[in-house]
């Protein structure tokens, strides 16, 4: 059977969740470098699989399927006898699973992509950061993340005390936070995210997909 | 086994999202109202249950549940068996594809049309300024997104194949207000496709309740 293709970018958020969650279910793949600097994620070829233009889709048999926490989801749900079990053991595991993967979507992604995006990506393309954008981005950040602060105080992962696709989702995006726009301080002085972050970034499926992820 | 209680708004659509999907699996439930003028979602008795202080939460016996996609799919998954079938698709492919089209709504239909129902409906009944730059803005966003969806719907009934999904249900709170509320309502009806398709699910007997319910609670 031939292995799952992933079209992505390396350095791409978004396709670096949907890697890591391939090497948390043991899932062998084939990648097929969309390269944005180029423009090939807005040539007709690539639309033909993706409509939205936006990296990754992957294509596995017949299917091809697009949006990265879906593929997640595809995922975690095909192979759920094999490697790390992210889905939780029970429905309503599940279900805090899904509220958690919603939270980082709707709360954690918009403040961390727009501060992502303004130091490392605005002046690679011969902009200016935009750093009263980041400011007020540092804020609301700050804020969702004394929440988490909170939550996981009590729960050693976000959606109990099992790893799973909702703390999966945070990885990508922490990580150029933390490594390459040098705002470490926002995990670091919060104690139990921080002890949070400390154990999934080091999970060794986690490394071989950030070892890729070269910002220039 | 406790009744289902869902707190929120009715005028919230987050929170009209959930009770769609409660209606379609024909779950029983109890609506609870949550006064956000008086900013009730803020105080600590509901904080306790929704740490964001955001509307909807799902109560269901044991289980304490936020964010209404995640409310949707849990009811979805929970009474599978009853009300509306299939909203989940019949295979592990077909339910990708909703999953992938719950994210289209989720990442790229949700912001730039809850940008332009908040700034066109809500901000002048709350004298709040409205920002023209970024209403035109997201006004081509959102544009820019139908016509992928003008394109998917030429090909397909529904969103994500031949059946009604939660993927389809998804968008029927902000798309009611665009098309009610904004004055921007062509977005919509000038799409073909886009407006046989949100004819069609608009007029879904879940969806025709909310209406009912909505123009009750502006009576009193």
């Amino acid at each position: 059977m031939a292995a799952i293709k992933v079209h992505g970018f390396h350095a791409s958020t978004a396709t670096n969740m949907v890697l890591c969650c391939l090497n948390e279910k043991q899932v062998e793949y084939d990648f097929v470098l969309v390269d944005l600097l180029t423009g090939a994620h807005k040539k007709p070829q690539y639309l033909a699989l993706n409509p939205f233009g936006v990296v990754p889709t992957i294509q596995d048999g017949d299917l091809t399927l697009f949006e990265s926490r879906a593929i997640l989801r595809y995922l975690a749900q095909k192979f759920k006898g094999q490697g790390t079990d992210l889905l939780g053991s029970t429905l309503s595991e599940e279900a805090l699973v899904y509220q958690w993967c919603e939270v980082e979507g709707q709360s954690f992604n918009p403040p961390v992509s727009t501060i992502v995006s303004q130091i490392l990506v605005v002046p690679r393309r011969g902009g200016s950061t935009d750093e009263a954008a980041v400011e007020m981005n540092i804020e609301k950040l700050g804020k969702v993340l004394d929440i988490y602060e909170e939550r996981l105080s009590k729960s050693k992962y976000l959606a109990g005390d099992f790893f799973s696709l909702a703390d999966l989702q945070h990885l990508p995006h922490t990580h150029y936070l933390v490594n390459a726009c040098g705002k470490g301080d926002l995990i670091s002085s919060r104690k139990h995210v921080n002890a949070w972050w400390e154990d999934i970034s080091s999970r060794p499926t986690w490394q071989k997909v950030a070892e890729n992820m070269k910002v220039n | 086994m406790a009744a289902v209680k869902l707190y929120g708004p009715l005028a919230s659509t987050a929170t009209s999202r959930a009770l769609a999907c409660l209606l379609e699996k024909q779950v029983e439930y109890q609506l609870i109202p949550v006064d956000l003028k008086k900013r009730e979602q803020k105080k600590p008795g509901f904080l306790a249950m929704q740490p964001f202080g955001q509307v909807p939460v799902l109560q269901d016996g044991a289980l304490t549940l936020f964010e209404s996609r995640a409310i949707v799919r849990y009811i979805a998954e929970k009474y599978a068996a009853q009300g509306t079938i299939g909203l989940l698709g019949k295979s592990l492919a077909e339910r990708a594809v909703i999953e992938q089209w719950m994210e289209v709504e989720s990442q790229t239909y949700n912001p730039p049309s809850s940008f332009l129902v908040f700034q066109l409906a809500f901000a002048p009944l709350w004298g709040i300024p409205q920002n023209q730059t970024e209403i035109a803005k997201n006004e081509k966003k959102f544009s820019n997104v139908l016509d992928v969806y003008e394109k998917r719907l030429s090909e397909s009934k529904y969103l994500a194949g031949d059946e009604f999904s939660i993927a389809d249900l998804s968008h029927l709170p902000n798309t009611e207000y665009i098309v009610k509320a904004t004055g921007k309502a062509e977005l919509i009806t000038s799409r073909k496709y886009v407006n046989a398709w949100w004819e069609n699910i608009s007029s879904r007997d879940s969806w025709k309740k909310i209406r009912e319910m909505s123009k009750a609670d502006s009576k009193k």
